[in-house]
């Protein structure tokens, strides 16, 4: 039997990326990630592979983007407000086709926040951090488990298609300690015959992302669409558990999907018969598995610690099939298995007969009525 | 030479006195007439080819006019963020150790968006040598006033001129960078004539000698000219380069931390700017 350790997701997240072969890793402090910068700073070295602490966000990104471009394998993390400064590095990572693997632990927003752990930039995960029409991979994991088995997926998405991914995680997706199995998965080197390396008998290669001729700009955002189309075909991830015999179903993903999880059971044994769709890539988001799924349902309940994100995909990808509830949290407060009891509760009162008791989403979209629920 | 019989014709051997490094491509550059960018970009390609340094350099542009110096100098660019050229180099560096890092900045570009990343750069000592071509404006998005513009300077961004209370004074880059140990070598060239442009080719191959002896930062800022944005014509931007700028920052070496690296002689000048 493989020994079991506990580790706490940020160091869970380091640990794979230095198996999966990261070369490089460059980060700033910030809470609540700042124990992978610490566990970066002390194995990297030690193994002969290169950290920097930079002086901002915009350095760190910038650094990653330098390393990505000679063809290495690089790791960046931070959270929300750094993020927003990462944005901009993002941007010319996309538009220069330079893979990277970004790792944000999401806090509570906007502007300084909180550092309690929130899912309020699933926008700006999922819709483009910078300018510019471009998309980026989001992986969300909701154990630390399948983080360690996410980031060498990550790694080969991003080197696969020479595109920039987010780990989108959470405060105690970060910081929470679990057991683990430490199957940590490593990844072959990689060469790749764009990266520069000096222009020794060849001619000279340059990494870009200024095309300042608008027929030539056309042509490489149609080349990078192409591209987000064939991810969109071969990387859209999600899992679903008690979804065959399901009335409603839960859609949530990372830390909210694991007290969705816990509210299923609970929703189970009172007789509500609850399904859990867990999105695992966010970007592609699996609209099609879920526009499926609709028609068979009685009512969809939206659960995130934010107020209210990724139901706007839901809804997009249900077309009114079924009705769409939301229950969020905010600003670092997450929801209880009981509070989305509750709301299960009234997702299964939508749509009833004449006469019966019946809830009318119409009158609370957000679900903030739920979330207030009991303490007014 | 020959001894001649008969009538005396000229018969001079022919001798090379000017040829196109073999760094530099063959296209005329995008620069405007009088722009000193031209200048400097021979003097790199002359520089990294006598070091034999071509093949392994990766060269970092930053953004404004200088951007598209990867199309004249044949070497391995990449693109940088406004400002963020020595933060992309360092994670060049860190990664390559065997690679010869160079980056290419404008001042809008180094001496306001990038300031961070400059004196972290430095800072830290990263083996990186920095060109940092000053002409004291934003050359690309129409002559607004940089960092660097001289007080009284007419810029499109201040139409009556640079006022000290109302823009603040004159940064002197250069100078800041050169107080920090990181730095093993600072100096400042000029592209205002023949022999000034010697000098900074000597100041350029040093800063590239630097970073093969492992000693440090290198930084060589060269003040330059831009007719354009100054509203002037190239023979007068010359005089104002000369008689105005050279003043403000004055071309010298500002600090050589590098007892143990030798300046190797400037070869004759190849050149015929001037």
């Amino acid at each position: 039997m493989t020994r079991r350790v506990l580790m706490n997701g940020n160091e869970a997240i380091a640990e794979a990326a230095i198996a999966a072969g990261c070369d490089a890793y460059f980060g700033y402090p910030i809470t609540p990630q700042a124990e992978l910068l610490e566990w970066m700073a002390r194995r990297m070295p030690e193994l002969g592979r290169a950290f920097v602490q930079a002086e901002s966000e915009l350095g760190a990104i910038s650094m990653a983007l330098g390393a990505a471009a000679t063809g290495a394998r690089v790791l960046v993390s931070s959270s929300s407000p750094g993020i927003s400064l990462m944005a901009e590095g993002m941007s010319y990572l996309a538009g220069s086709e330079l893979p990277l693997v970004l790792v944000n632990v999401m806090r509570g927003g906007p502007g300084l926040g909180s550092i309690q752990p929130s899912q309020s930039d699933y926008f700006q995960a999922t819709k483009g951090h910078g300018h510019g029409d471009y998309r980026v991979p989001v992986l969300a994991p909701s154990s630390i488990a399948e983080a360690i088995e996410l980031v060498p997926t990550a790694f080969e998405i991003a080197e696969r298609y020479r595109t920039p991914v987010m780990v989108l995680a959470d405060g105690i997706m970060g910081q929470a300690m679990e057991p683990v199995e430490p199957h940590f998965r490593t990844l072959p080197p990689c060469a790749p015959d764009w990266a520069l390396t000096g222009a020794r008998g060849r001619p000279p290669r340059v990494v870009r992302s200024l095309h300042l001729r608008a027929e030539d700009l056309e042509a490489h955002n149609r080349d990078l669409q192409a591209k987000f189309r064939a991810i969109e075909a071969a990387e859209t991830r999600w899992a679903e558990e008690g979804l065959t015999d399901a009335e409603v179903a839960i859609v949530a993903y990372g830390t909210a999907a694991r007290v969705a999880r816990t509210a299923m059971a609970r929703a189970r044994q009172a007789g509500m018969s609850v399904g859990l769709f867990r999105p695992i890539s966010l970007w592609p988001f699996p609209a099609a598995a879920l526009r499926d799924l609709a028609p068979r349902l009685r009512a969809i309940l939206v659960v995130e610690l934010s107020a209210g994100q990724m139901v706007e995909d839901v809804r997009l990808a249900v077309e009114g099939r079924a009705p769409v509830l939301f229950h969020g949290r905010t600003g670092g407060m997450v929801p209880t298995p009981d509070e989305v009891v509750e709301a299960l509760r009234r997702a299964f009162l939508v749509n009833q007969p004449a006469g019966e008791p019946s809830f009318d989403p119409e009158t609370d979209p957000l679900g903030l009525i739920c979330a207030m629920g009991g303490r007014r | 030479m020959t001894a001649t019989t008969g009538p005396r014709v000229a018969t001079a051997a022919p001798r090379l006195i000017y040829r196109r490094p073999e760094l530099l491509a063959e296209d005329s550059t995008h620069y405007c007439p009088g722009c000193g960018h031209g200048v400097v970009h021979r003097l790199v390609a002359e520089v990294l080819g006598e070091l034999g340094l071509g093949p392994r350099t990766i060269a970092v542009a930053g953004v404004g006019c200088a951007v598209f110096a990867y199309d004249y100098l044949r070497l391995d660019f990449c693109e940088a963020p406004h400002g963020r050229a020595p933060a992309v180099a360092t994670g060049i560096r860190r990664v390559r150790p065997d690679a010869f890092v160079l980056t290419y900045q404008g001042d809008g570009d180094m001496a306001a968006i990038g300031t961070a990343e400059i004196v972290h750069a430095a800072a830290r000592g990263e083996l990186i040598t920095a060109i940092f071509v000053n002409n004291g404006v934003y050359g690309m998005t129409g002559g607004q006033m940089a960092p660097t513009t001289l007080l009284g300077q007419k810029t499109t961004s201040t139409p009556g001129g640079r006022e000290a209370a109302l823009h603040g004074y004159p940064l002197p880059i250069t100078e800041m960078l050169a107080l920090l140990p990181g730095v093993a070598y600072a100096a400042r060239g000029s592209v205002v004539d023949p022999g000034a442009i010697g000098k900074t080719k000597a100041y350029l191959r040093k800063a590239c000698e630097v970073q093969l002896a492992g000693a440090g930062f290198a930084i060589v800022e060269v003040i330059s000219t831009c007719p354009v944005g100054w509203g002037m014509t190239p023979r007068e931007s010359i005089d104002w380069l000369r008689d105005a700028v050279a003043e403000v920052y004055p071309p010298g070496v500002v600090v050589d931390r590098t007892k143990t690296v030798p300046v190797a002689p400037a070869p004759a000048a190849a050149g015929s700017e001037g």
